[in-house]
């Protein structure tokens, strides 16, 4: 057990590192990366833009800038080229946000996911299940940003009802009840397209194990249809979507529900990252690829330890 | 006589399919009495995993159609809503399956899976229940039980994982062991062992079993009673001496030849039946048998009955030909020197 | 089936060949144990002969023969085919040898190509080995109707088959490229009685027809007496007897062999109910710590303290017959007296010294013949 979490502590650490230095490069390469034009102005002279690549040490070899940009941004001393803003600041500025939207996103499509999972499943080939089955392909299909802009407008600039505010996010701390209202419409639009993925993948794994011998096996013990389909048949096919959340779950934490965040005006990791992409900003960007790749390495090593603890056949000897 | 517990009568089973209706069980009747052991036997598409099934009501379905009587103590299992099958599933009517490996729900202990059985049927509490679950593990011969029963599927061998089978199945006292090939997955040393176990437990717990399978020899020894169905009918039915000493119908004389023995010399050739199991949607017209039937003559595109017509009463046969005819004809068969297919 | 064999020189040679699977734990993977799954086995086999290779489940018959035909390395020891080591060949060297060497599997549902329909399944091994198109087709519908099927059914797909027609086609499509040896890996353990023995009778045909040599792997000693010319008898890896094939069943010498005979069920209910059945307790031991000595010792009838403590050799008890065991059956005094232990055939860790000692304590009761 030990020998197997040191491995994946090792492992770990060398994805980050890979990961983060091929950011890196990609983004030194990147042609209009250059920032240095950039910070100087538009009325930057030659020599304003030369000195200011002698003091971020541009001219440097790319693995020294590289080296020393790590430090900097471990140190916490990293700012961003465009804003000269503390870019560790920032992303803590902007966890809050992404963490409720992530939270609150997550319990609503897991809940429903597997509730339309199971629905569909045990109602297979009726009208139930094809009903649920086209929603959840619309579900799949609709971008999250058309889907968030339309329900902006229909719901919160009053065409036609104006129930919800339009966007922003208040800090639970301010206003528990704001906080709430102003997240349900982003966590109902990350939703829906996750529920969608979800229930169709949980519908399968159903209809699979409920072929199984050991399913047969139940049923001719004398348990109780409910009994067989919770304790035998769910209890096997949940397993795979517990491994398929865990590693969503870590996506959004890390930012990844960038259009959501930005077209509700979140101001959470995602779009900070959105932002500094757009301007091809390189400190934030390697600042919050650090972030997301922690978060993701950090729920794989849960998921398999969850996965080996739902199934034994798993568990190393 | 003892206590009749189980009256098949004139048992169908028919699915509605895409490609038509598959008559798999098509007219079969037998009765099951406390302490017998009867075997069923026949190849792929007999008929006789459905008829198992049947009997716990496993294979009900919207595309399932049923007829006739299947009685366990007197009441029709067929007409038996849920709630009643739940209560003689397990609990007076117990079923082992083919392959133990995937027969057990591998995230549950055995102990677990033993012990669900009693707390649902007799209300024991988990501990009462663990216990007894023990107390079953010994008696089919786990070593170790104690530890064991914490143990998962995949962490018992092949042998060990029927046997645990055979004591989930057995946790409730059922009155009736249905054990559908149960060795078939197995090697022949664990399947003597497991066949051994099957005939000390009858005796135990006085249940009686109906054995499938598809393998003559391994009834030989502890069935009382042999059924032989081919595509969804019986074809003969006989007291197991009976059965081997007096064949009356092709089919079992086939099944007999094939097999390849130990008592005697080698054989030059083994018999083999020609052709393969007809369809269960377009049956042939007539005797069942007949495409591949080498003795099959005119009256056999009449269907024959089921009827007893040795001199010994309960050996009934479905065959056209005469007693003599049968005992001259079976003769090269059962030897294996007949020119096979 | 009656096997002469042309021709001094053997046509595939086993020669001590182990074969370990490692066992890997802790932070570097270090190997803390190994699967002995074929723990030095030496046997040789005559062109047109067939040997049939039988044990439980776990006695490593099924990774011998993989070893046999190079789907594995053997970890030592050496496979000699028609005189050529092949144990150490790389993949482009063994293609060619992928002609003359052939397997039939277990599992006819599991062992076809779903996704190809059956003209291809069988087709490929000759498009690998360069025929042309329009020799393929041809050839392939040749070997359907070898093996019983209609070469209409070209265009198929397994599912459309019953098991064991797809059995037919994995034997079609290991006759394609005409091998000389074929390794069949329980081929008719999946298939109901009847289809059985036209699949046994098929095989046997074959042989003659084609000239080929079989290695016939099984678990079960009736379907096995069948077609054999000779039997070798594996536990936890090791070859613990080999015989002609008659010889075997009139009389066993190790007792783990007359414990398999006595597991085999006899279709006649009085002579199954004289007959004294053994049945071994417990189930074969794990191949990763093998018993001390005699490895059948700690389920063996017969066991006394030099089979817990020294490994037996493989004697020679006349006219091929050998056996390893301290305690044989059906051996007379005579015989006990000069038998040499097999030098060549020994496993490496068996005691040479370990002559064996008397005859078996009770006498081993032969099949009852029917009357």
């Amino acid at each position: 057990m030990l020998a197997f979490l040191i491995r994946r502590l090792i492992g770990a650490f060398l994805v980050l590192v890979a990961v983060s230095f091929i950011t890196y490069l990609i983004f030194v390469k990147i042609p209009g990366g250059d920032p240095a034009p950039r910070i100087a102005g538009r009325l930057a002279t030659d020599q304003n833009i030369a000195d200011i690549r002698q003091k971020l040490h541009l001219n440097d070899p790319f693995y020294s800038q590289y080296w020393a940009m790590m430090q900097s941004l471990f140190s916490g001393t990293l700012k961003s080229y465009s804003s000269q803003l503390n870019v560790v600041t920032e992303i803590k500025r902007g966890i809050p946000a992404t963490l409720s939207l992530t939270i609150g996103a997550g319990i609503i499509w897991l809940g429903f996911g597997i509730l339309v999972g199971v629905i569909s499943a045990v109602t297979a080939g009726r009208l139930s299940d094809r009903v649920i089955t086209v929603l959840a392909l619309i579900g799949i299909s609709m971008p999250v940003f058309w889907l968030g802009l339309i329900a902006r407008y229909l719901f919160a600039q009053g065409h036609p009802f104006s129930v919800f505010p339009d966007g922003e996010y208040v800090p639970l701390t301010t206003n528990p009840w704001q906080w709430f209202v102003h997240l349900l419409m982003p966590w109902t639009v990350l939703a829906v397209l996750f529920i969608g993925f979800y229930g169709r993948v949980l519908r399968s794994n159903i209809l699979d194990t409920i072929n199984e011998d050991f399913v047969r096996t139940a049923r001719a013990k004398g348990l109780a249809p409910r009994r067989v389909l919770v304790k035998h048949v769910l209890r096997n096919s949940l397993i795979p979507i517990v491994t398929l959340f865990g590693l969503d779950f870590a996506a959004v934490i890390g930012g990844s529900a960038i259009l959501t965040e930005t077209v509700f005006n979140l101001r959470g990791v995602g779009q900070y990252a959105a932002d500094s992409v757009q301007s091809l900003d390189l400190p934030p960007i390697m600042g919050v690829t650090i972030y997301a790749t922690f978060f993701i390495v950090l729920f794989s090593v849960v998921v398999d330890l969850l996965y080996a603890w739902l199934d034994p056949r798993i568990r190393p000897t | 006589m003892a206590e009749r517990l189980i009256e098949v009568k004139d048992l169908k089973v028919q699915f509605a399919t895409e490609d038509g209706l598959v008559k798999a069980v098509d007219s079969v009747s037998f009765e099951l009495a406390r302490g017998q052991v009867l075997g069923i036997v026949g190849e792929s598409g007999s008929g006789k995993s459905v008829t198992a099934m049947t009997l716990l009501g496993l294979t009900r379905d919207t595309n399932t159609r049923f007829e006739g009587e299947v009685l366990y103590k007197g009441r029709d299992v067929l007409k038996m809503n849920e709630g009643e099958l739940q209560d003689v599933r397990g609990n007076e009517m117990s079923m082992i399956f083919q392959d133990p490996m995937t027969s057990l729900n591998p995230v549950y202990t055995i102990g677990a899976q033993i012990s669900e059985a009693i707390q649902i049927h007799e209300r024991a509490d988990k501990h009462v229940a663990k216990q007894r679950s023990v107390e079953l593990l010994k008696q089919v011969g786990i070593p170790n039980a104690e530890s064991r029963v914490d143990n998962y599927p995949h962490e018992f061998s092949g042998g060990m994982r029927q046997r645990a089978m055979i004591a989930m199945a057995l946790a409730c006292n059922p009155d009736v062991l249905i054990a559908d090939e149960p060795t078939t997955a197995l090697d022949v040393t664990i399947q003597a062992q497991i066949i051994e176990l099957i005939d000390r437990l009858k005796d135990e717990f006085n249940s009686a079993v109906i054995l499938i399978t598809h393998d003559l020899g391994v009834v030989a020894d502890v069935a009382d009673e042999i059924v032989v169905m081919y595509a969804g009918r019986v074809v003969e039915r006989a007291d197991t001496r009976k059965l081997f000493y007096d064949p009356q119908h092709p089919y079992t004389w086939g099944l007999l030849g094939s097999i390849p023995r130990l008592d005697g010399p080698k054989q030059e050739r083994l018999h083999s039946i020609k052709g393969t199991p007809p369809s269960l949607i377009n049956a042939p017209a007539g005797c069942k048998f007949r495409p591949r039937c080498p003795h099959a003559f005119d009256k056999c595109m009449e269907e024959p009955r089921l009827e007893n017509r040795v001199e010994e009463p309960g050996h009934l046969d479905r065959c056209w030909l005469t007693v003599d005819q049968k005992r001259s004809l079976r003769v090269p068969t059962l030897a294996g020197t007949e020119e096979a297919a | 089936m009656s096997g002469r064999g042309n021709g001094s020189e053997p046509l595939l040679e086993v020669n001590h060949v182990k074969k370990y699977f490692p066992i890997r734990k802790g932070l570097l993977q270090r190997e803390v144990g190994r699967v002995h799954a074929v723990d030095d086995v030496t046997f040789a086999v005559r062109a047109g002969e067939t040997i049939g290779l039988v044990g439980e489940s776990g006695c490593g018959k099924s990774t011998l023969g993989r070893t046999i035909v190079r789907l594995l390395e053997p970890t030592e020891g050496s496979v000699i085919f028609e005189g050529r080591d092949i144990s150490k060949l790389r993949t482009r060297s063994l293609r060619p040898l992928r002609r003359d060497m052939q397997m039939i599997f277990q599992d006819p549902y599991a062992s076809l190509n779903p996704r190809k329909r059956v003209g291809s399944i069988i087709g490929t091994p000759l498009k690998i080995h360069g025929y042309d198109k329009s020799k393929r087709r041809q050839r392939v519908q040749e070997l359907l109707e070898t093996v019983g099927l209609s070469p209409e059914h070209y265009n198929r797909f397994p599912h459309e088959f019953s098991g064991g027609q797809r059995q037919r086609i994995g034997v079609a499509r290991a006759l394609a490229l005409n091998p000389k040896l074929v390794v069949a890996d329980e081929p008719v353990s999946a298939l109901d009685v009847s289809i059985q023995s036209q699949m046994l009778n098929l095989l046997d045909d074959l042989q003659k027809e084609l000239s080929l040599t079989y290695i016939f792997i099984a678990h079960d000693l009736g379907v096995v007496r069948h077609v054999s010319d000779r039997i070798a008898v594996m536990y936890l890896g090791k070859l613990v007897e080999v015989s002609p094939a008659e010889d075997l069943y009139q009389r066993p010498i190790m007792p783990y062999t007359e414990a398999l005979l006595s597991a085999v069920p006899i279709p006649d209910p009085d002579l199954a109910h004289k007959r004294e059945r053994i049945v071994l307790q417990g189930d074969v031991p794990s191949p990763i710590n093998p018993p001390s000595g005699c490895r059948f010792h700690p389920r063996c009838r017969y066991m006394t303290d030099i089979c817990k403590e020294v490994e037996p050799p493989l004697v020679d008890y006349g006219r091929g017959h050998l056996a390893a065991c301290h305690h044989p059956l059906n051996v007379d005094r005579e015989t006990l007296e000069q038998v040499r232990v097999s030098k060549s055939q020994t496993p490496g860790s068996a005691d040479e010294a370990a002559r064996p000692q008397e005859p078996g304590k009770v006498e081993a009761k032969p099949i009852p013949r029917s009357g």
